[in-house]
């Protein structure tokens, strides 16, 4: 799996509030969410990104409550893939989970500016800044969550596993 | 080497002699909680998987609390459709308006947590129950549908940061204010993926109700879980709430800790967490003046009697500030009535402020008490993100029972110290 976009940059402890609002989450509907992605950090996101584009940020991203509707928002509204210095550990949990690939990477997410173009190889974890033709080796999966990722998120991984057991 | 608590109950729940920080591990949960707004989501996920009987009916419990009493009408469909799915399958834990508390004061009050016992709770602040010794954390959605098909949930098992708790508190300083005090320290990311497990003799000092406001924010520091040791006060809890079988684990005395930090509880002040991070926090001497509209007194963190007694302390005889729109609420039925009984009610209502009927509400800026642009409150709660109770140029001060309720009557940031009689 790979991912080719544009980067959009922020900075760290971008928390689930600000990801998706408390006042949305009377929907759980993935395209509803996504209007509303980012609105509480940075109200022109959606004017800024295009299918395929690549969230970078810094430390701890994702901090704050479990809402699985965090990465079904950032997941919905287009983004490919997520680089962080670090991520808050029920949101690592649930990006997998969901099946919306992220790669902690400090060298990466420090290296790369906003607007530049970066390729990700989720297998490898290579994260390459097309822009200044840089290299960064991120963190790739254990092999569980790859197989995870594989089977489209934990409830495929399950549903393999019930049909193995019975 | 030896392991830590948390190490412990997660072998143990593994099926395995032992285990290492770094591991992966699949483990058996005793409990699978989720809320109004998790687990729509989950049930969706778990229909997927395609089967039409939960692993254990006794063993989750569905609490709406966020939105509810409904706050519109898609809440409302929302916790329609969890209750019709709780019916369905048979669930016996799912707590409608009435019998409801805000979930992670209700569990341990229903006895559904015990020490040793491993829970996955879809929501951040399941490791409030660490404060029984029992390992808890927070999951998302998905989780919480796979846990309620299989009853097994997957961890890497974490490393842990120890503190060592030393000496007594002062009058006005509870749990609240030693564990801001803490993430002040350690800051927001400060236990990443890690276990924090409180210990020392100073244990003693803290009432369960302070342990659990301290376990509640392990996850504002970054923490995978909070863990407390087992003492009497523990066992005591345990006993009066529930009948299920316990187990008490301890750490192994070669067990490795990332740190080990002291804390002398009597250095303690009471601490307030600035806008718009938990860690940036300020001793009450150090707040300056700070003006408030609203002040909010309730939370998984701090809606327990203890802490309804302490306002009602302050507040006796006082008047809330005539700028200070004051809200009161306590965690759940239970605590209302005690608090009802103890004539809390009569203080709270005497001196200005309101009683509402358990939920969430204000704290994820749900209703009851959402802020206008501009506005700043004092809340017991426990986050104070962008736009975390209204509008994003709104502004929240985390603090004590106590901070809270003196705030509420000098129209400011304030200790009850500074109250005049
Ligand atoms: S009281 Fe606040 S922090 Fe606690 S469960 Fe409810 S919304 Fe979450």
């Amino acid at each position: 799996m790979k991912a080719k976009g544009k980067a959009v940059k922020y900075g760290n402890n971008v928390d689930t509030d600000v990801i998706i609002p408390a006042r949305y989450l009377n929907t759980s509907d993935p395209a509803e969410l996504a209007k509303h992605c980012m609105e509480d950090l940075d109200r022109d996101f959606l004017k800024k990104i295009r299918r395929g584009d690549i969230l970078v940020a810094g430390k701890n991203f994702g901090c704050g409550s479990s809402r699985e509707h965090a990465p079904i928002a950032i997941k919905a509204s287009g983004i490919a893939c997520v680089i962080a210095e670090t991520f808050a550990r029920i949101f690592y949990r649930n990006a997998i989970n969901i099946g919306l690939p992220i790669i902690e990477c400090a060298e990466a997410a420090r290296g790369i500016d906003d607007g530049d173009d970066v390729a990700v190889e989720f297998e490898t974890g290579k994260i390459t800044n097309l822009t200044k033709g840089k290299e960064y080796a991120g963190v790739p999966f254990p092999e569980f969550m790859q197989e995870i990722m594989a089977s489209d998120g934990l409830i495929g991984y399950i549903k393999k596993q019930l049909r193995v057991e019975s | 080497m030896g392991m830590t608590m948390t190490q412990k109950i997660l072998a143990d729940h593994a099926g395995m002699e032992k285990v290492e920080a770094g591991q992966l591990v699949k483990v058996k949960v005793d409990m699978v909680l989720g809320n109004d707004i998790t687990t729509p989501v989950a049930v969706k996920e778990f229909r997927k998987i395609g089967l039409d009987r939960v692993f254990d009916v006794n063993k989750i419990a569905i609490v709406p609390d966020h939105f509810t009493p409904n706050k519109d009408i898609k809440s409302a469909e929302q916790v329609k459709f969890i209750r019709e799915f709780a019916r369905e399958m048979g669930i016996v834990n799912f707590f409608e308006i009435g019998q409801m508390g805000v979930e992670h004061a209700l569990l341990p009050e229903k006895g559904l947590v015990v020490p040793g016992d491993a829970v996955i709770g879809a929501d951040s602040h399941t490791c409030t129950y660490g404060a029984l010794g029992a390992f808890s954390t927070g999951v998302g959605s998905t989780d919480m549908a796979a846990g309620m098909a299989t009853g097994e949930a997957w961890f890497k098992v974490p490393e842990a940061i120890k503190f060592v708790l030393k000496g007594k508190p002062g009058k006005w300083v509870s749990g609240k204010d030693v564990i801001l005090h803490i993430i002040g320290m350690i800051g927001v990311d400060g236990a990443l993926y890690q276990s924090m497990e409180f210990a020392g003799d100073g244990l003693r000092h803290l009432s369960m109700d302070d342990r659990f406001a301290m376990a509640n924010m392990a996850i504002e520091a970054g923490g995978k879980n909070g863990i407390f040791e087992v003492d009497d006060r523990t066992i005591e809890y345990v006993k009066e709430h529930s009948s299920k079988p316990y187990k008490v684990y301890t750490a192994d005395g070669d067990a490795a800790y990332a740190a080990v930090y002291e804390i002398d509880l009597c250095a303690v002040k009471p601490t307030v967490a600035f806008p718009h991070l938990p860690e940036n926090t300020r001793t009450i001497d150090n707040v300056g003046d700070v003006k408030i509209d609203q002040v909010v007194i309730g939370s998984c963190t701090n809606g327990r009697i203890e802490d309804l007694r302490i306002a009602g302390e302050i507040l006796k005889g006082r008047k809330v500030h005539p700028g200070v729109r004051c809200i009161i609420i306590p965690a759940t039925q239970k605590i209302w009535k005690q608090a009802m009984s103890e004539g809390l009610f009569h203080i709270f209502i005497d001196a200005g402020a309101a009683v509402s009927t358990p939920t969430c509400g204000p704290c994820l800026g749900g209703h009851m008490g959402i802020l206008a642009k501009g506005e700043r409150a004092v809340a017991t709660t426990n986050r104070n993100f962008v736009g975390r109770m209204g509008d994003p140029e709104s502004e929240v001060y985390l603090a004590s029972p106590a901070v809270a309720a003196a705030s509420a009557v000098a129209g400011k940031l304030a200790s009850p110290e500074e109250l005049e009689y």
